[in-house]
């Protein structure tokens, strides 16, 4: 058993070059087990490079050389002889926009367990409802359950998105600025969903909202055009920080 | 004088004239052939086969040529999916995006796509007569699949470019593999087009003369065989229009008909079809 604040995903001198274009320079780091780690930075300075890289759907990208490692509970997960469907299974992850699959709303969450051998129909009901009501969505869908998921609203899709994504019993939640296509009201039942989460779950969350980092994370990383300048407690990132670049950032001076 | 309005009002005229050109020739078209054939259409072209002395004007039908064009068709039209579905998921699910492999793929089924029929027939004329074999459904199916083959993948591929990359990151990211994303996630994105390619592919196929009239041969009888020649509706036309005589001619006409509302009839039928699987599809 892992105690609370030990590391769950560690990087070791990663580097993400797409063709010639180095993305990620040399990043090493921590995040820590079960609390919410936010990495911050401007635009096009590598965050959601960095978030993909620990599910491996980086390796999608055309043209994408990856060098350095990056553990996951300590396993080396760029090993070859690591089975990647078993490594994304270990982690959700929760995109821009929500991206809802074609079909209905009941199947949209069993999609996972199905595919990760879960047949039986008892037990997808109860993994349906279980994982819709910890994203705070089964009171608006108990009826509709088997409508296509397209029609819900954007935050419900989200929330959508979320249940899916906890229904393949994963470790740790991987999100791109999850709340930047919502409006305030879904983004505060999200933050509030995350609040809960972060007791059981490793949270890693890309935003470029500082007042939203602010909000949810113990943790804060930043870079900036594809380095990690800095990274440490929010409390101490955010009212102390060591670097020009990450004091220049947080006062709105670079962005 | 406003010279934007003008220029908009030129354009938007010139497009009314395209759109007016091609709706009306494909009305001019059937409305030749229902002119010309309606009244040699009767209830006896539909339920029986040639009599002798048919394409004299005594009395039958061509219920050999429908009953064979039909089979033809569904028979070239699912050999022909059961090629292009594996390659167009390869293409783009397996292959990177601009991947040697699939810029050649591509621009071979776009030459195939260019080739004659008679050429795809005069192909399998020349690979039955290799293999000591007679004209018959059998070797029709393998030719026509050829030719509708690089129609209906050309087509699919298209349409599953289309697909959000998002969508295939959404089902990656659960732990699918490639397989599990094209069958639950890709394809059932993708049925409305899916659907519109085959019917593409079919209405080409079945009406083609040229790559039949070697492979599939002629014959008054139904399709009973797979070793047997098989008539089929475009070649009944053929025989038929190229008779001397008026009453013959007219017959002809009436089976172009009988091809026409076939075709209408499968779009419609599959159209209604596709409506119930698309319901969740993402828009």
């Amino acid at each position: 058993m892992t105690t609370p604040c030990a590391t769950h995903i560690q990087t070791e001198h990663l580097t993400v070059q797409y063709g010639k274009q180095r993305v990620l320079h040399d990043i090493t780091l921590q995040i820590p087990d079960r609390q919410i780690t936010a990495i911050i930075g401007p635009s096009g300075c590598g965050k959601t490079t960095l978030l993909k890289s620990f599910n491996r759907l980086i390796e999608l990208q055309e043209g994408v050389k990856v060098s350095g490692s990056v553990f996951v509970d300590g396993e080396n997960i760029y090993d070859p002889k690591v089975e990647v469907t078993r490594l994304r299974k270990k982690m959700g992850l929760l995109l821009q926009r929500p991206q809802v699959l074609p079909m209905s709303i009941f199947d949209n969450v069993a999609y996972g367990p199905r595919i990760h051998g879960c047949r039986d129909r008892r037990q997808l009901a109860d993994i349906v409802e279980k994982y819709l009501r910890m994203a705070s969505l089964w009171d608006e869908v108990r009826d509709r359950l088997h409508e296509a998921a397209a029609r819900l609203s954007i935050g419900q899709q989200q929330r959508l998105c979320l249940a899916r994504a906890l229904a393949i019993e994963p470790e740790i939640i991987l999100c791109d600025e999850p709340t930047s296509a919502l409006d305030p009201a879904s983004t505060q039942r999200i933050e509030q969903i995350f609040m809960e989460l972060k007791k059981e779950y490793t949270i890693v969350i890309v935003t470029h909202i500082l007042r939203q980092a602010r909000r949810l994370a113990d943790h804060v990383l930043f870079l900036y055009l594809g380095e990690l300048v800095e990274y440490g407690q929010a409390q101490y990132i955010f009212e102390n920080p060591q670097q020009q670049r990450t004091r220049d950032y947080i006062m709105g001076v670079i962005s | 004088m406003d010279w934007r309005r003008v220029e908009e009002n030129i354009f938007k005229c010139l497009m009314l004239t395209s759109v007016c050109c091609v709706v009306g020739s494909l009305l001019f078209i059937l409305g030749t052939v229902f002119v010309k054939g309606f009244h040699a259409l009767t209830l006896d072209m539909l339920i029986k086969t040639p009599q002798g002395g048919y394409y004299l004007g005594k009395g039958g039908g061509i219920l050999n040529a429908i009953t064979g064009s039909i089979v033809l068709g569904i028979g070239a039209t699912l050999l022909a999916l059961l090629l292009s579905l594996p390659l167009v998921v390869y293409l783009n699910l397996y292959l990177r995006k601009n991947s040697r492999r699939a810029f050649a793929v591509r621009f071979l089924l776009d030459v195939l796509w260019g080739i004659p029929s008679i050429v795809y027939g005069a192909f399998g004329f020349t690979v039955m007569v290799f293999f000591k074999l007679q004209a018959s459904l059998l070797a029709a199916i393998i030719t026509v699949a050829l030719l509708i083959l690089p129609i209906m993948a050309r087509s699919m591929d298209e349409v599953l470019k289309m697909i959000p990359f998002e969508l295939k990151e959404a089902s990656f990211a659960m732990g699918a593999t490639k397989f599990e994303t094209a069958v639950h996630v890709i394809l059932r994105q993708a049925i409305g087009g899916l659907v519109t390619a085959i019917l593409i592919a079919f209405g080409r196929g079945i009406g083609d003369a040229a790559s039949v009239l070697f492979t599939a041969s002629f014959t008054d009888s139904l399709p009973y065989s797979l070793f047997k020649p098989v008539a089929t509706l475009p070649l009944a036309i053929f025989f038929q229009l190229g008779t001397p005589f008026p009453e013959v001619q007219e017959r002809g006409y009436a089976a172009a008909l009988v091809l026409a509302i076939l075709i209408l009839g499968v779009s419609i039928a599959a159209r209604f079809i596709s409506g119930k699987f698309t319901r969740h599809v993402i828009r």
